[in-house]
């Protein structure tokens, strides 16, 4: 699958901005002000949320702001859609 | 029914922690062109994560016009909203297409029946049509005013006293009662005037309408307490039903309380009272007889 630089989300209280870029295997540059208790779960929403796209190999910087796991899913998705041209989001 | 940007993730979160009644998140005017698609993605995730406990779940759609509104369609439908608004409605086929697009998705995913619409009428057709639109489809639940645009298409602006707005008001809820829904007033956008809001809220609600929309938790309290029947009418209200109950028991049809004949109207009348008491949380349940 192509994958294109894209981007999605805000930095505003409650989002996450997810960066996308192509990549060798997928690697995650976290930044957030609550990485020390929340960073490996956030990682692993990013993941998961990539594996079940089809999508492996992947550059992703998340700069997060506060997101629940549901709006992490939605900013990836958003990404993942940007970045590749297709509606992956679907069921 | 609180208005939230369905594009603000931190806002979908909190909503419901204010308590309004019901919901809309919007993939309509509040979200830019190119946000769309990641709004319509958040608004999907939150519905499907998001435990909104009892608060009635609505999204205002793009119309289906554009590129987004079918896409809206099928990801709020899987997502399991209870109710689409259909933004701009001016016609009762345009309510028939969305119902049609609904059941597509609703077949695909095995839950025909679920969704229901409401239709929101912002302009002089769509007010002249208000009772064919009320009643296009069993899923119309309500249709509501969206007075910026009315008022624009009048060729008029808005004012403090709303002068403007009281034919499509009485059109509306006329319409609504017509066709047996119910039926919601439109926002109004200036929070630092609370009075006039009040005092919008007074007006609607003595017009007949079912409930305000509103753009902030701050406008909830004002609408709840003009909603809120007070002690006396309850009382009143409680006494008019406890009388009923008491003839239908003697196989009377004729109802007096305090040398005053009870007819239909005013026993209609109480029993909304009670319901907005219940639903209020002034009155439990319990407490009727």
């Amino acid at each position: 699958m192509e994958i294109k630089n894209a981007m999605a989300g805000t930095l505003e209280s409650g989002d996450i901005v997810i960066q996308i870029a192509p990549g060798d295997g997928l690697q995650i540059d976290l930044q957030s002000s609550v990485s020390a208790q929340f960073g490996r779960q956030i990682k692993a929403v990013i993941t998961e949320t990539l594996e079940g796209l089809g999508i492996d190999n992947v550059y992703v910087k998340a700069t997060d702001k506060g997101a629940l796991d549901c709006t992490i899913r939605a900013r990836v998705t958003a990404a993942a859609v940007r970045a590749t041209g297709k509606d992956v989001w679907k069921d | 029914m609180m208005f939230v940007p369905g594009n603000n993730p931190g806002m979908m979160a909190d909503a419901h922690i204010y308590g309004p009644d019901s919901i809309m998140l919007d993939l309509e005017d509040s979200v830019t062109m190119a946000e769309k698609d990641a709004a319509r993605l958040l608004v999907y995730n939150a519905l499907k994560t998001i435990d909104y406990g009892d608060t009635e779940m609505v999204v205002r759609i793009n119309p289906l016009s554009t590129p987004y509104g079918r896409k809206d369609v099928e990801a709020v439908v899987k997502a399991g909203v209870d109710v689409i608004r259909m933004p701009k409605t001016e016609t009762a086929d345009e309510v028939r297409e969305l119902e049609a697009e609904i059941i597509k998705v609703e077949t695909e995913i095995g839950c025909v029946g679920r969704t229901l619409i409401m239709a929101a009428i912002e302009s002089a057709l769509g007010v002249v049509n208000a009772f064919e639109i009320a009643s296009a489809s069993k899923r119309m639940m309500g249709i509501a005013l969206g007075a910026e645009d009315y008022s624009a298409s009048l060729k008029t602006q808005r004012t403090p006293g709303g002068s403007e707005l009281l034919l499509a008001r009485e059109t509306i809820v006329v319409a609504a009662r017509a066709a047996g829904i119910s039926c919601f007033d439109t926002v109004y956008s200036n929070l630092d005037d609370m009075e006039t809001f009040r005092k919008e809220v007074e007006l609607i609600k003595d017009l007949g309408f079912d409930g305000k929309s509103i753009i902030n938790p701050r406008q909830i309290e004002v609408v709840n307490e003009v909603f809120t029947p007070t002690p006396k009418a309850i009382e009143k209200s409680l006494r008019i039903v406890a009388a009923i109950k008491e003839a239908q028991a003697k196989g009377s049809g004729v109802v007096s309380l305090n040398g005053k004949m009870v007819d239909r109207p005013v026993v209609i009348r109480a029993e909304r009272t009670i319901a907005y008491a219940i639903a209020s949380g002034v009155l439990a349940q319990e407490d009727v007889l």
